[in-house]
């Protein structure tokens, strides 16, 4: 006990604080991604951790250089940098040169978050602007898929091709469960989706791993459970529709939820909450967007996978969204439909 | 079964649930305060124009006798809460920081200091003008915490009618168990006050609303309710800030009270636990309000206490009183810790709209690291007016007022909920806060 007074601060009320911060938000999803990262490299080998390893140095290096020098610090530890170098390492092919993996994710930081202000203030997903531009500006080599079953140790001589050099590809390729469906009519099983025993990036693989993960993420109340929720509904309701108008030539729903990186993209991109909309109707509009855009991308258009795509054009679309679901200030009319008023 | 119907079906939107904090207080009954040699009573204790002081230095005055009379309508009575001798008239450091003219008494120790019995006019034959006027001899306020002249509420503007009598008795600020502690202990007092002014107001039903950690007041008030009186008690989930006049109208009546009207527009008229009680006292035996009842709790406190302290008391006193402060305190607010003001210096005197002393230390009132606003959108699931906390902070930090004004900043009741939902630590609440403030003053200037 002091005799004397201590010395008082007055920093104004509220001076209770719930727990969670941002950064811990950050880590959270990074442990989530662990998992399904883990087990993708060891179905496709040593290459794939260098990619995903690439990516990682690529973001943390943008970071760091386009960063004010005051803080640099404080931005690398906030960990946003960290889960788009991981986020994009995810989606790009095992076998993808290095200096690829380095260059897309370098630009994902600086074109995609930093050139907007940093965290907070960029209108699309930074991990999606960098895949973006390497699917435009490497299209062979963001499109070549190597099979599984090579070994852990196994190191794509591409992966190890000279900056600015393509470098050579294995004779064995193989598609892409999408790129079966699309190219060649031909389906996968659903445990072969979900296990992860198919061709495609390490985020593709394993389905069920980035399902638990999101599960977890969304129990700790990381990420608005309605936008996974809104788009794997919207997926399997509109590739439902186009299925039992002719089942044939569509893919089943389940297909639709199991293949490609809609579980990446809903769980992990979709719920970035930096372009994503502010309000739970807006969550909503939002998810049914992406989820009829990403089938109609892989049934009509070009691409076999439509879901970075999806997410970038709903991203563009968030501020619209914002500003048609203000929530109804209390004390204010509502609309005569929802008005369950009691009198006392 | 209606109750617990009650539970599923009435509340209020959003808001937030910081953890009570109540358990070290809330079962130690309410102690008086001894009485210390000096008192320092600020003029301005009421919301309104401050009162106007009726003595010298030198006087003699008596405790419970008027010191200050009200200046205007939207003004109260001050008395003083001890015996003794004025001492001084002048500026005096208050709770906000800075000074204020104030009345300096020094208490005579050889006085009883004991308050005897004066009679009141009966209040059965009085009218609604009669209460109004007795109320602000009384020198009431609300006693929540916004410190509003009681008496003003019930001047009603001809033509309207009061239903509805609600008492809050939410108390929903962590850490505070004052009002708890009064339900528990005179809820026979409380329930006199209540049928005063529901007589006088000639309400219709009167409606206690209690939040569910509170059992034991519920059980009491219940107790000692007759079959025949209108009055209930109305059990609430607990939530911040369900004592917020308008979140408890909506949670017990399930009506919103229309943006810009007042309660008294829905015929609902809501006065603090505490408010009630000093009403009752006042017509009871004629003690204005010179004490009130406060809880000294939090991390830098030895031991915390629910006490009855005399107005004018320093702080340092009452802190002395429950064993003095930790080594590592480092803040002390006056009020809750969500929406109180935080004090430079122990001298500043328990006011009437004091409803808690609190001693934080580092670790518990922790300023988390700044990140920049990641749009997560927990600050409009917090904001119960249904607010966007994160545009009104964007918008404060570069003072852009006028679009604020369109944003409906005039809404905001500061409550904190938005600051205690964000994940990346910015204060805005805060931020609001000091616009609000900006806005009033230019319009101060303006004028």
């Amino acid at each position: 006990m002091t005799q004397r007074d201590p010395r008082l601060r007055v920093l104004p009320s509220p001076l209770l604080k719930q727990r969670m911060t941002s950064a811990q938000v950050m880590r959270d999803v990074i442990y989530a991604l662990v998992p399904a990262t883990l087990v993708g490299i060891g179905l496709f080998g040593l290459g794939a951790l260098l990619v995903v390893l690439a990516s990682l140095a690529g973001a943390l290096f943008s970071e760091y250089l386009f960063s004010p020098p005051a803080e640099r610090r404080a931005r690398i530890e906030d960990g946003s940098a960290i889960l788009t170098g991981l986020l994009l390492g995810l989606t790009l092919p095992p076998a993808l040169p290095l200096w690829m993996a380095f260059l897309g994710s370098a630009v994902a930081l600086g074109l995609g978050k930093l050139m907007w202000g940093g965290l907070g203030h960029n209108p699309f997903n930074p991990a999606l602007v960098g895949r973006a531009f390497l699917l435009a500006t490497f299209p062979t080599a963001m499109t070549t898929w190597s099979p599984q079953g090579g070994g852990l140790l196994t190191v794509h001589p591409a992966n190890l091709a000279l900056p600015f050099l393509r470098g050579d590809y294995d004779a064995v390729t193989a598609a892409t469960p999408l790129g079966l469906m699309k190219f060649q009519h031909q389906g996968t099983g659903l445990w072969d989706l979900l296990l992860g025993n198919t061709a495609g990036s390490l985020g593709e693989t394993s389905a069920l791993l980035l399902l638990l993960g999101g599960v977890y993420l969304i129990l700790r109340r990381d990420i608005d459970w309605r936008i996974p929720a809104g788009i794997l509904l919207s997926v399997a309701v509109f590739a439902g529709v186009l299925w039992l108008i002719n089942s044939a030539r569509f893919p089943n729903p389940l297909f639709a939820l199991g293949s490609g990186g809609l579980i990446l993209g809903a769980f992990y991109m979709a719920t970035d909450p930096v372009t994503s909309p502010l309000t739970p109707r807006g969550a909503w509009i939002f998810a049914a967007g992406i989820g009829l855009l990403v089938v109609l991308i892989r049934v009509f258009g070009g691409f076999p996978e439509g879901v970075m795509y999806a997410i970038l054009l709903m991203n563009a679309a968030t501020p619209l969204i914002d500003r048609v679901t203000q929530p109804r200030l209390f004390g204010t009319p509502r609309s005569p439909l929802f008005d369950r008023s009691k009198r006392p | 079964m209606s109750n617990l119907a009650h539970l599923f079906l009435r509340g209020f939107q959003h808001g937030v649930h910081p953890p009570e904090h109540k358990g070290r207080t809330a079962s130690l009954p309410i102690q008086r305060m001894p009485f210390m040699d000096r008192y320092v009573l600020p003029l301005h204790q009421n919301l309104g124009a401050p009162p106007r002081p009726l003595v010298r230095v030198g006087d003699r005055v008596l405790r419970g006798q008027p010191i200050a009379e009200p200046t205007a309508f939207f003004s109260t009575t001050l008395h003083s809460p001890v015996t003794g001798w004025v001492r001084a008239l002048g500026s005096r450091r208050v709770a906000g920081g800075g000074f204020e003219p104030a009345i300096e008494i020094e208490a005579d120790p050889y006085a009883t200091q004991r308050l005897d019995p004066q009679p009141r006019p009966d209040w059965r034959h009085m009218s609604l003008d009669q209460l109004v006027t007795e109320v602000q001899r009384a020198g009431i306020v609300g006693m929540g915490g916004a410190a509003f002249p009681a008496h003003v509420k019930y001047a009603l503007p001809d033509g309207q009618h009061i239903r509805y009598l609600l008492i809050n008795g939410a108390e929903c600020e962590p850490y505070l168990t004052n009002d708890h502690r009064l339900m528990v202990e005179r809820p026979q007092a409380l329930l006199r006050g209540i049928e005063i002014l529901h007589h006088l107001l000639g309400a219709e039903q009167s409606v206690i609303g209690v939040e569910l950690n509170k059992a034991d007041a519920i059980y009491e008030l219940r107790r000692h309710i007759h079959a025949d009186q209108p009055i209930r008690v109305q059990s609430l989930r607990v939530k911040y800030p369900q004592g917020a006049e308008k979140m408890l109208i909506k949670a017990v009546f399930d009506q919103e009270v229309p943006s810009g009207q007042l309660p008294r527009d829905l015929g609902i008229l809501v006065n603090n636990v505490a408010t009630v009680v000093a009403i009752a006292d006042w017509f009871e035996r004629g003690q204005p309000l010179i004490d009130r009842p406060l809880t000294v709790s939090g991390g830098g406190v030895a031991s915390p206490a629910n006490l009855l302290v005399p107005l004018g008391t320093p702080v340092r006193e009452v802190l002395r009183m429950c064993g003095g402060l930790r080594e590592d305190t480092v803040e002390v607010v006056m009020g809750g810790p969500m929406m109180g003001t935080p004090i430079p210096s122990l001298d500043a005197p328990v006011l009437k709209g004091t409803s808690g002393i609190l001693a934080f230390t580092a670790q518990e009132a922790a300023r988390p690291p700044e990140y920049p606003c990641i749009r997560c959108g927990r600050c409009l699931e917090a904001c119960p007016y249904f607010l966007n906390p994160s545009k009104l902070a964007r918008l404060a930090r570069v003072r852009l007022f006028e679009e604020m004004k369109g944003a409906r900043v005039a809404e905001c009741v500061e409550c904190g909920s938005c600051t205690y939902a964000c994940p990346s630590g910015i204060p805005i609440v805060q931020l609001i806060r000091g616009a609000k403030a900006d806005i009033r003053r230019r319009k101060g200037k303006s004028q």
